[in-house]
């Protein structure tokens, strides 16, 4: 008795000891959730069809299927499905009442949320609730459409590749810009092409990759890291010195993170960005252009010197 | 009064018209762009990227027309660069340029149908037209097209590196055409140089 007593005590220390990253999730979750995953991580399911008294293989419905690999790399890895959804779900067939189940919105769980009070979801949710997508749809468009609420993984904050960052971000409104099914979700009216609206930039390939799209579609400010207030198009940033200037905006934005580490370093104005991206007239080199223009007037002070005298002596 | 020689045929005289203006043209976006800022722009930001895209695609069209007219006129024989007692030679033009002229002392190597630059001209003009041209050039291109350009070149991005390339060149070249242009005006007169760039004859 006392034997199994220590076993379990060494099995439950461990269990707690076993560092988050290894098992991805607490433990005692995860039997609840292969629960579902043993349908909805796959493109097919197995179920016992009483009526018909046999087991049977279906094709899951795509949109229903989710990674299980993703969910538990992302923010919301320790949760349990229950923690968001009805516990009803644990019967097959599912209740169909249950589609119209009530979801929790992240402010739910997170307003006044010590843990995560550094990401101000107070203020994250005031900026979006002045931005365009809920201005103009405010019961479709909810928090769960760009964040995904099974893979959603925060990046700027702690990725430490910016590339990475780029991308994730980018995919975000790409889900819906460059995807008419999702776009539909929210709006019947024909979905514009991005590519075609942005032509008036060049190298858009360069620039999709090195800049986020929230970084002309938003009102940056002081209170959040992401900003969240999506402008009407014709207050997006379409100026380019905005960025390729010397007090470039992508400091206050993308390189918020970095901007106080290193600004002007080896001459460099705006160092941080260099790292990841050369953008001209953002990164010019102080020490590169004074030594230009001593040369430059250096010449110029011979070649007047050399005129003058031979004016003076013909 | 001497006999005159032709010494730039017309397709010397129309490449090097568009590349002088195309030069200007390219320094004055170029700067644009280098000390682009919020409070004062030369030409707006989106301008200069257009004109000196279009203007550098240009200017190295009108470079290859050149490279082609060297290779296949006779004009390309004035640029082979020869060692022989070349410093002798280069030292002979300088000290003519920092003192002879004040005295004035003729040049050492009179322009003839044989020897159209004297050999400190001679070896600026190869310099600048077979090493220095050829890099802005290829360097301008990677610009323009930055998709080719490896990610992270030595530690630093791709870009970053073609673009030190590309405007150290573009200074050093804009510093030659500064003393090129003043040295042009040492001809018989101030202005003859230029008259035989218009109309071909020296
Ligand atoms: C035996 C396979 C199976 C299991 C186990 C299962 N599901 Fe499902 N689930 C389905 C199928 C099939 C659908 C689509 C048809 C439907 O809506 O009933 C579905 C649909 C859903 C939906 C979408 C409802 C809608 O229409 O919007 C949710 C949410 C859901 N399941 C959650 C869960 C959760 C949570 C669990 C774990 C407790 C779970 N499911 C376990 C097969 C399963
Ligand atoms: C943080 C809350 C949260 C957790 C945890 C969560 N879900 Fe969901 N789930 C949602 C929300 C919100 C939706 C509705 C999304 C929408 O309407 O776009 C949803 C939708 C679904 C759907 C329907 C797919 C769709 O796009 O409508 C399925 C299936 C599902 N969840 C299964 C699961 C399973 C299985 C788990 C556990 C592994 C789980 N969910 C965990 C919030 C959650
Ligand atoms: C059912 C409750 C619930 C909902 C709904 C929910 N979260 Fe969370 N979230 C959590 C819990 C629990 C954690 C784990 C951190 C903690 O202990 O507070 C968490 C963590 C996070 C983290 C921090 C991750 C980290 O590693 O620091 C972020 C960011 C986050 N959630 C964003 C969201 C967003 C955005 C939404 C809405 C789209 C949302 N959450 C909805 C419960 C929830
Ligand atoms: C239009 C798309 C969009 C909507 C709608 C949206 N977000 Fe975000 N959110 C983003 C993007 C993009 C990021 C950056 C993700 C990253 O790189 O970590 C982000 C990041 C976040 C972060 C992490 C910020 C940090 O400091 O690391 C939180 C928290 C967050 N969002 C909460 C919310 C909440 C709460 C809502 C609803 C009130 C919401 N978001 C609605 C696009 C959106
Ligand atoms: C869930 C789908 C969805 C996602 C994700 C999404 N959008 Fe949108 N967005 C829409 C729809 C739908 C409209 C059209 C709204 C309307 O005019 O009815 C729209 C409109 C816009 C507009 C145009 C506003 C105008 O003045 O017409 C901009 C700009 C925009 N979105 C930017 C973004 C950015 C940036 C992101 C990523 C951070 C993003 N969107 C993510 C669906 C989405
Ligand atoms: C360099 C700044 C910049 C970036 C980066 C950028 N946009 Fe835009 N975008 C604009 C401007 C400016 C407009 C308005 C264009 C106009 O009205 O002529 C616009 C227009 C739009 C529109 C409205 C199209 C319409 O006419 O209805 C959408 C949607 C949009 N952008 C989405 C995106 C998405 C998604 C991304 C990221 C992949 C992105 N933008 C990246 C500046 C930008
Ligand atoms: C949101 C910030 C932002 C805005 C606005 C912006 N750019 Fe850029 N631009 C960048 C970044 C970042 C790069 C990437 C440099 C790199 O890849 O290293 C870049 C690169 C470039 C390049 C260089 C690509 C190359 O060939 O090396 C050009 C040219 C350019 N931008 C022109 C413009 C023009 C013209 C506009 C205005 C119509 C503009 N940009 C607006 C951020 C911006
Ligand atoms: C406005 C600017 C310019 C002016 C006024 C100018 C003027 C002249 C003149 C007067 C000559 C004839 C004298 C001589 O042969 O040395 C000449 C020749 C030449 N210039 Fe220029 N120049 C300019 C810009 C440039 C630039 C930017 C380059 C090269 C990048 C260049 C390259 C040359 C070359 C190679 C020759 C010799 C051509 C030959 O005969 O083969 N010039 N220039």
């Amino acid at each position: 008795m006392k034997k199994l007593f220590v076993l379990s005590l060494i099995l439950l220390l461990s269990a707690a000891l076993v560092p988050d990253k290894i098992t991805g999730r607490s433990v005692e979750h995860s039997s609840e959730n292969s629960r579902c995953f043993k349908c909805h991580g796959k493109i097919v399911y197995n179920y016992f069809n009483k009526v018909q008294d046999q087991h049977l293989t279906k094709r899951m419905n795509p949109y229903f299927v989710i990674d299980s690999v993703l969910f538990y790399n992302s923010n919301h890895k320790s949760l349990e499905c229950f923690d968001c959804h009805s516990y009803d779900y644990k019967t097959f067939p599912h209740n169909s009442e249950l589609q119209m189940e009530l979801m929790p919105t992240c402010l739910d769980c997170h307003e006044g949320d010590e843990v995560t009070a550094n990401y101000h979801f107070e203020k994250i949710n005031e900026e979006f609730l002045k931005s365009v997508h809920y201005i103009r749809h405010p019961k479709e468009f909810t928090c769960f459409m760009c964040h995904n609420p099974h893979t959603y993984k925060i990046n700027v904050r702690k990725n430490e590749n910016i590339d990475e960052t780029i991308i994730y971000d980018n995919n975000i409104c790409l889900s819906c810009h460059a995807n008419i099914n999702k776009y539909h979700l929210i709006s019947s009216n024909k979905n514009p092409n991005i590519i075609k609206k942005h032509d008036w930039l060049p190298d858009q390939i360069t620039h999709f990759a090195h800049v986020r799209c929230i970084e002309c579609h938003t009102q940056t400010t002081n209170k959040t890291l992401v900003a969240h207030q999506i402008l009407a198009k014709d207050k997006a940033v379409k100026k380019c010195v905005e960025c390729h200037s010397q007090n470039s905006m992508l400091m206050a934005s993308l390189y918020k993170f970095r901007a106080k580490e290193s600004r002007n370093q080896f001459g460099y104005f705006n160092a941080s960005i260099l790292n990841n991206a050369y953008v001209i007239g953002a990164n010019r080199n102080y020490y590169l252009n004074v030594m230009s223009w001593v040369i430059f007037g250096f010449a110029v002070f011979l070649i007047v010197i050399h005129a003058v005298l031979r004016i003076l002596i013909k | 009064m001497k006999e005159q020689v032709y010494l730039y045929p017309i397709w010397v005289r129309l490449w090097h018209l568009f590349n002088a203006l195309l030069f200007l043209a390219l320094i004055l976006t170029g700067l644009s762009l280098q000390y682009s800022n919020k409070i004062f722009t030369l030409i707006p930001f989106n301008y200069s990227v257009s004109i000196h895209n279009i203007s550098g695609l240009i200017l190295a069209a009108a470079y290859l027309f050149y490279l082609f007219g060297n290779r296949f006129t006779s004009n390309g024989r004035y640029y082979r660069f020869e060692t022989n007692k070349l410093f002798v030679r280069l030292a002979k033009q300088f000290r003519y340029y920092s003192y002879g002229i004040f005295k004035n002392e003729s040049p050492p190597f009179p322009v003839s149908a044989e020897r159209k630059f004297n050999p400190l001209q001679k070896l600026c003009y190869i310099i600048v037209m077979y090493v220095l041209m050829p890099i802005l050039i290829a360097t301008g291109l990677g610009l323009f097209f930055p998709d080719i350009l490896p990610n992270k070149i030595m530690g630093i991005t791709g870009i970053q590196f073609v673009d030190l390339f590309h405007i150290s060149t573009g200074f050093t070249l804009s510093l030659f055409m500064v003393v090129h242009i003043y040295l042009c005006t040492i001809g018989k007169t101030p202005l003859s140089n230029f008259k035989s760039m218009i109309n071909g004859w020296h």
